[in-house]
């Protein structure tokens, strides 16, 4: 089933990714999973380049490119008018960077799945705005070098938890996926593709420019996200019903933080102090999987 | 005056005394639009409220999205007209320029969205009464504008908006003052659907979202190709121009009655000509009357449609006037009026132009009645010289106000 969906490629060669680009892959991974009866909705993001411009287009499916904050709202459009045409079976996506779901189109996005619009939201996660030359954002992790928390300003703040924000809305579908899972991926796409309602899945999406990696580093670094439990891989239905995934055999977190230049400046005490909000996360996480009716 | 301008023909309408805000209401039903959303703001509210039992009540079959905020109000509409379906939304003031990026967006898309917009003041101080800063400071967006004297008017131009947008494929703007205009009550003229069917068509768009035919749209244009995009939307708006002359033709042909793109009153050989839009223009005729009794050589001009521009038109109807008083309702601040400056510049080439004498009046709300329509008629009767920028009607005592503060 997988190998048969593997074949199918709806990202044509020739877009304008920068090499081991996380958001390149993940967008293939994700066609691939929900085929070609989808409508791409693209607010500003580093993907409205990638994209290519006009006349072309690396993409197989339609594609709406449109205002940064606009995601949810566009989205609800898509889908008001595609159902009133007649046509319920195509899948109305989403696809958005940190910066337009976290941040400036955190609202459209809330007020849109407050309404339980019938909709798939990706978000891909590079942790910053990278389009506009690596600046952060609230899903920006602590420890983080941007350029605007350069030097002894590294960004001291915990990144946002959209999925728990998500998760509050008790919208149907909120779900985790990476890179360097795509089995996970596109399981999860196809699941979301099933359903109906407001469906979101968060896509870790690394970013060799802005993390300052080398670009072959990309799927390594994804994998060890979730190795390390920075980055699990769940899912929550309902709002309420959690699973985990995949269980990680708890790698501590430093050679993930010593590979990627955005945090050479920790010290072995900021990276103590880290350790242990990541598996204060974890912890969290099990205790809502633990509790849930499913487990 | 309005009510003989609005007779119909044939009998094919219901007369209904209702607001000004449900002449846009029911039009919208009867063009059969697709997809509303909405977020209420006073004084627009009265608009999508009806609308709103319309759907619910299943005599409009649209799909109403009860969005967050303006902009997505209007963003959520860039989404189901690039879908091909037929899309109303209705805003004021704040929510207007909350929109202001999307209001690009749906012109650079080329996308025929129908928006009602009630002219209101912006904030601050909060004030909630008419005021044409708010959609006169969209003019160079790419929406055409088109400004409505009263019920009848409103709701055939809301009806027109469609075919218009329809055809040159670019979003209209149908303006209406607070509460003079949205909360006033006017017998209209409902026409019936089968009239409205004959004249507005079923929407088919040339392009939409569609899987089976994949597009991108709005994506990245460079350097060699944004400017004639631009070009496009240009050629558009002209377009529109002959569009809305050839459109008053058809509407008449099935209803009777049209509006052009402006109106003249006695302007063949008035020595000077007021110029309004809006419901002023209704004082304004009463004004007019009453000094061509008195022996006054007086006309009026009413602009309905501002963009396009009917430039060719306004030469026309002002040429021959030795002085024009233009009376704005708004201000573009460190300079002037902004339908004073838009004649001015009509008529800045011609030899043997008017004088144009610029009116700020009525700012938020604040009444223009007969009296003081009638003392800038003398005004600028008496007025020698250059052309006047900025004279403020019935402003209070500024500098003592002012010093009262210190």
């Amino acid at each position: 089933m997988q190998l048969e969906a593997l074949n199918n490629e709806y990202m044509c060669s020739g877009h304008v990714a920068c090499p081991g680009c996380g958001a390149a892959v993940a967008m293939r991974f994700l066609l691939k999973a929900l085929g070609e009866k989808t409508v791409m909705i693209i607010p500003a993001c580093c993907w409205s380049i990638i994209a290519g411009p006009y006349p072309q287009s690396t993409l197989k499916v339609p594609v709406l490119h449109t205002a940064f904050e606009t995601g949810g709202a566009v989205a609800s459009g898509v889908r008001a008018a595609l159902d009133i045409l007649g046509d319920t079976e195509t899948t109305v996506v989403t696809w958005a960077g940190d910066g337009g779901t976290f941040d400036i189109g955190f609202q459209a996005l809330s007020g849109a799945v407050e309404r339980n619009e019938n909709f798939l939201y990706v978000c891909y996660d590079n942790e910053a705005y990278m389009n506009t030359g690596i600046q952060r954002s609230s899903s920006t992790p602590y420890g983080a070098w941007t350029t605007t928390t350069p030097g002894q300003q590294w960004k001291r703040l915990r990144k946002k938890n959209i999925v728990e924000a998500l998760v509050a809305h008790r919208i149907p579908y909120a779900a985790t996926a990476s890179i360097a899972f795509p089995e996970d991926l596109i399981a999860k796409a196809r699941k979301a593709r099933e359903m109906k309602g407001a469906r979101f899945l968060h896509i870790y999406s690394t970013c060799p420019t802005g993390w300052r990696i080398p670009s072959e580093m990309s799927i390594k670094i994804a994998r060890m996200a979730v190795q390390t439990n920075i980055f699990p891989l769940y899912e929550v239905e309902d709002g309420l019903r959690y699973t985990i995934n995949y269980s990680p055999k708890g790698y501590l977190v430093d050679e993930y933080f010593r590979l990627q230049g955005r945090f050479k400046h920790l010290t072995d005490e900021d990276l103590r102090q880290i350790q242990e909000m990541v598996d204060e996360d974890w912890a969290l996480l099990c205790r809502k999987a633990g509790n849930s009716p499913r487990a | 005056m309005p009510s003989q301008r609005h007779e119909s023909r044939g009998g094919k309408c219901v007369k209904q005394v209702i607001e000004g805000s449900h002449a846009v209401s029911e039009a919208v039903r009867l063009a059969r639009v697709q997809v509303i959303s909405a977020y209420p703001i006073t004084p627009q509210t009265h608009i999508v409220e009806r609308l709103s039992e319309y759907c619910a009540a299943g005599s409009l079959a649209a799909r109403f999205l009860r969005v967050e905020s303006e902009h997505s109000a209007l963003a959520a509409l860039i989404g189901a007209a690039s879908s091909g379906v037929r899309t109303f939304t209705a805003t004021s003031s704040q929510g207007l320029a909350l929109m202001h990026e999307l209001l690009h967006w749906a012109a650079g898309a080329r996308l025929p969205i129908v928006m009602a917009e009630v002219n209101r003041a912006l904030a601050p101080g909060w004030n909630i009464w008419t005021d044409q800063t708010d959609s006169l400071a969209q003019r160079d967006t790419g929406w055409l504008q088109l400004y409505c004297e009263d019920g009848q008017e409103a709701l055939d131009t809301t009806i027109q908006a469609f075919c218009l947008a329809e055809k040159v494929n670019l979003p209209v703007m149908v303006i209406l003052d607070a509460f003079f205009l949205s909360h006033t009550y006017e017998p209209v003229d409902i026409p019936e659907q089968e009239a409205v069917d004959r004249f507005l068509p079923p929407f088919r768009a040339k392009f939409r979202l569609d899987p089976t035919a994949p597009r991108a749209f709005n994506q990245l244009a460079p350097p060699n190709i944004y400017m004639e995009m631009r070009y496009n939307m240009q050629e558009a708006m002209s377009a529109a121009l002959e569009s809305f002359h050839a459109l008053q033709q058809d509407f008449a042909a099935v209803f009777g009655r049209g509006h052009g793109a402006l109106e003249t009153v006695a302007c063949e050989d008035a020595d000077i000509i007021i110029v309004t839009a809006g419901t002023m223009t209704s004082t304004s005729r009463q004004v007019v009357a009453h000094l061509r009794a008195r022996g006054e050589k007086v006309g009026l001009l009413k602009l309905k449609l501002f963009r396009p521009f009917p430039v060719e038109q306004i030469r026309q109807a002002l040429k021959r006037a030795a002085k024009v008083a233009v009376i704005d309702r708004n201000f573009s601040f460190g300079a002037s009026g902004i339908f004073a400056q838009e004649v001015r510049a009509a008529l800045c080439n011609l030899d043997n132009r008017p004088r144009v004498l610029g009116f700020v009046a009525g700012l938020g709300g604040r009444d223009v009645t007969t009296d003081v329509i009638e003392d800038i008629y003398w005004r600028t009767k008496k007025m020698k010289g250059s052309d006047q920028e900025n004279l403020w009607v019935g402003l209070h005592e500024v500098d003592h106000a002012i010093g009262s503060l210190e």
